[in-house]
């Protein structure tokens, strides 16, 4: 054997050293895996530290060692760590093992003596690989200036303006006609109760006249091709049947237009918009769209007033759906969330009971550009309610649908008992689970409310009913709730209730993370590389998440990493170039017999065939690593950098301590 | 092994770098418990897993192999998982002329956020193989065993025609 083999066990503090005999494992390596190689084993408290790394540079220097197996935590958490260690030491990063025996062995599991020999067998599983590891060179790749960002909502907005005020072009890529999301629906923003529409609106202005950006409305992204710093992105451009070249954006199109359609995006199913339309007065780009699944002309061919009242002749029937294709080298996806449905929980009764509103529609109620010109009326739309009844957590810390705390509906239930306060001087319910208000300024909004004269009543409410039991709640909706804080059951009539509805992934939020190589948690939202750490990252290079996208979350913290996200594009930017992980399948032209099996299993289309000679090849620019083509190559022909076939033999013989009695090469 | 102690199988998982292997660094952060016989191999993903990784693991002494990989839909480098479970079905198809049973591997799909799913699994799996008993190669009435035990007795019966 000539490797000369360092072996480091991590305590952890007590994270590992508590389960696992961690003098006894270096002392098990030294002796056992001595024949192997390892002529080193050393037990350290904290490896990561930077003594814990200078121990290893000062073995790779003093004893010559050829490599390092390092067993601590998951390799995700402190890989680089040790291989940058050992690159300044003057070894290859690549040939620097991290064998996980915290995430894998101390933390799960609580017998001593079984965790101890398991991690022995890590180790020597870690030791056997290693012997095959070969020195390897980082792919270098040059970084495309140019970002995508998926989603124009506020998180966009700002990742987008932030990119492109440093002098970065931007595509910005939204699929309503209007950039906005649902920051542009509501009135008032907690706790401060600016205007969202007056701090919003500079914002979507300056994104519509950036220089940078290009700004690709009523348009999805379909394909996503490539890698970090070299996307191939395609998106669809829907048709808008408006020539934006020659509109002006002055709306009589929309005024002319004989087809009223209930909006339930913008105006979330409370107001009409028309066939040809902007969802709302402040939209960016200004340009209306018209939409053809209700359009009378698309329907029956017959109407086209838009066209022959349009003073620039800027409507076009015959519009087609455009292709584009963009180069970019970094995408933020920031594509927000959805409402939770209110329908799906019967006893509040929305949908049955018409003065039941959600949270969106109370938005709507009260937006002085809404359909009741702000005023806060019932579903018949001129009753003025005496009293309103608000929910919390509706959809949310429920086990029946939503486990996690969606962190915004408190303050918002907060805000809608101040606007009702205000406004129409009704007599307020707020139904709550536990008071939630942890932000700068949102403790103060709630004692605010408090001495405003807000009710405030701790319990979950079991249902809203129109059945009048008791006297005075006749033509009332009553809310049935037991108030933990007195013990008793209360039933509290109003005229007004509004579900404070949770957030949820949008509903193609799976689909969307498949299409951008990310995963999604339990509960659906895209999982973050770190949650504390590294929370606008993704596991897959290049592609970052911010917003509601990543997790519920209120419009400070959206807006925080939208910024965040966006400094990460530019770090990358300014480095111009990226190392990529090395791990790619490469082709053995002398065994390879041109069966091209390899051929269809690569879902890149990486593997090329040269007909001349009858060999197939890897392309390493578009192979990704996965390795399938090793898998199933007959011939063997195909190997692996960094999972090769007798590398995993090898950790299988190391797993499995066949090494122990194999007498040394 | 003496008698008076359980069985205890040695099992090996090959895990998804981007989502199996995570889910069981989820469940080591979450300090969820699973017992200690699986020792796991990182892979990229479920469709490098070459068949004869399995028969080498079992040859070599494991009593099962676990295999997991991304949700059906959801493979991190697309549609690989899929030539996985093609793989798997077909393994478990040749196990079973070996005369092995073929519930000594299993697949199991874990996405990186079902940590404690895959804790679960792999709880299961060792329970399963508990009951099992140790993997004989080769298995069957063990004539073969004591086949190879005593070769001197090995007497070849003449069959008429």
């Amino acid at each position: 054997m000539s490797e000369k083999i360092g072996v480091y066990v991590c305590h952890c503090g007590s994270n590992i050293a508590g389960t696992v005999d961690v003098v006894d494992v270096a002392r098990w390596a030294a002796e056992k895996l001595g024949r192997r190689g390892v002529i080193i084993a050393r037990d350290y408290k904290f490896m990561c530290s930077s003594l814990g790394q200078e121990l290893i540079e000062k073995d790779i220097k003093e004893l010559g060692l050829t490599r390092v197996v390092v067993a601590a935590c998951s390799p995700h958490l402190h890989e680089r760590t040790f291989r940058t260690a050992c690159a300044r030491a003057g070894l290859n990063p690549y040939l620097c093992e991290l064998v996980s025996i915290r995430e894998q062995v101390s933390w799960v599991h609580t017998d001593k003596a079984a965790a101890t020999a398991k991690a022995k067998a890590v180790i020597s599983g870690g030791v056997e690989r290693i012997i095959h590891h070969a020195p390897l060179e980082p792919l270098r790749v040059p970084i495309h200036p140019d970002t995508l960002v998926v989603g124009g909502g506020v998180a966009g907005i700002q990742a987008a303006l932030e990119l492109a005020d440093a002098g970065q072009h931007v595509y910005l890529v939204e699929r309503e006609p209007s950039i906005g999301g649902h920051m542009a629906q509501f009135d008032k923003t907690f706790p401060t109760l600016d205007c969202s529409a007056c701090i919003l609106t500079p914002k979507m202005v300056d994104v519509g006249n950036h220089p940078h950006i290009t700004l690709l409305t009523w348009s999805e992204v379909e394909h996503v091709d490539g890698y970090v710093g070299n996307f191939t992105v395609s998106v669809r451009k829907r048709a808008r049947s408006v020539n934006t070249s020659l509109c002006t954006g002055c709306g009589i199109c929309e005024q002319k237009c004989p087809k009223k359609v209930v909006d339930t995006v913008f105006e979330a199913g409370l107001g009409q918009r028309k066939a040809v339309y902007t969802p709302f007065a402040q939209a960016v780009p200004k340009y209306p769209v018209i939409d053809r699944e209700n359009c009378t002309f698309f329907l029956k061919g017959t109407c086209k007033a838009c066209e022959k009242f349009c003073p620039t002749g800027a409507i076009d029937f015959k519009q087609e759906d455009e292709m584009l294709t963009l180069q970019v080298g970094n995408i933020i996806l920031t594509t927000g969330f959805d409402l939770f449905d209110a329908k799906r929980i019967p006893q509040y009764g929305y949908g049955r009971l018409p003065n039941v509103f959600t949270s969106l529609e109370f938005e709507r109620l009260s937006n002085a550009a809404g359909p009741t010109n702000g005023q806060i009326v019932l579903r018949d739309k001129v009753t003025v309610p005496k009293s309103v009844g608000i929910i919390h957590c509706v959809g949310s810390r429920d086990r029946n649908y939503n486990n996690y705390c969606s962190a915004i509906c408190c303050m918002q239930s907060l805000k809608f008992a101040h606007l009702v306060e205000e406004r129409i001087g009704a007599t307020v319910y707020n139904c709550y689970i536990d008071m939630r208000t942890p932000a700068k300024g949102y403790e103060e909004f709630y004692q605010r409310l408090l001495e405003e004269g807000t009710f405030f009543v701790r319990g979950k409410v079991a249902e809203v009913t129109d059945v009048a039991r008791l006297p005075g709640e006749e033509g009332k909706l009553i809310m049935q709730v037991e108030d933990t804080l007195i013990g008793k059951q209360r039933r509290i009539p109003v005229d007004m209730v509004i579900l404070s509805a949770g957030l949820e992934p949008r509903y193609d939020a799976k689909e969307v993370a498949h299409r951008f190589g990310l995963s999604c948690s339990a509960d659906g939202w895209f999982i973050e590389r770190h949650p504390k750490l590294d929370p606008v990252a993704t596991m897959t290079e290049g592609i970052y998440i911010a917003g509601c996208a990543q997790g519920p979350k209120d419009i400070p913290a959206s807006v925080v990493q939208g910024s965040a996200a966006a400094a990460r594009v530019l770090g990358r930017i300014l480095q111009k170039e990226i190392a990529l992980e090395p791990v790619r399948a490469t082709i053995d032209e002398n065994k390879c017999s041109g069966c091209r099996i390899c051929n269809d299993l690569c879902p890149f289309n990486a593997i090329l065939f040269h007909e001349d000679r009858a060999v197939s090849e890897v392309n390493p620019a578009l192979c990704q690593g996965c390795g399938t083509c090793i898998a199933a190559c007959p011939a063997n022909a195909i190997s692996g950098t960094g999972f090769s076939d007798e590398q995993i033999m090898a950790q299988l013989e190391g797993l499995l301590l066949l090494n122990l009695e194999r007498v040394p090469a | 092994m003496p008698d008076s102690q359980p069985f205890e199988p040695v099992i090996i998982g090959f895990t998804c770098n981007w989502c199996s292997y995570r889910a069981a660094d989820l469940a080591g952060t979450a300090r969820v418990k699973y017992p200690p016989n699986v020792r796991l191999i990182r892979l990229m993903c479920s469709g490098r897993l070459d068949p004869t990784f399995v028969l080498k693991a079992l040859a070599g002494g494991a009593d099962a192999v676990l295999i997991t990989g991304c949700h059906p839909g959801e493979c991190h480098y697309l549609e690989q998982n899929y030539k996985a479970m093609r793989r798997y079905l077909l393994l478990q198809r040749t196990l079973a002329q070996l005369g092995v049973e073929p519930q000594r591997v299993k697949l199991v799909w874990a996405s990186a956020a079902e940590g404690v799913r895959l804790a679960a699994e792999i709880t299961k799996l060792v329970e399963e193989i508990r009951a099992l008993g140790p993997l004989n190669w080769p298995t069957g009435t063990g004539a073969a065993e004591a086949m190879f035990a005593s070769p001197e007795q090995m007497v070849v019966q003449e069959v008429s025609a």
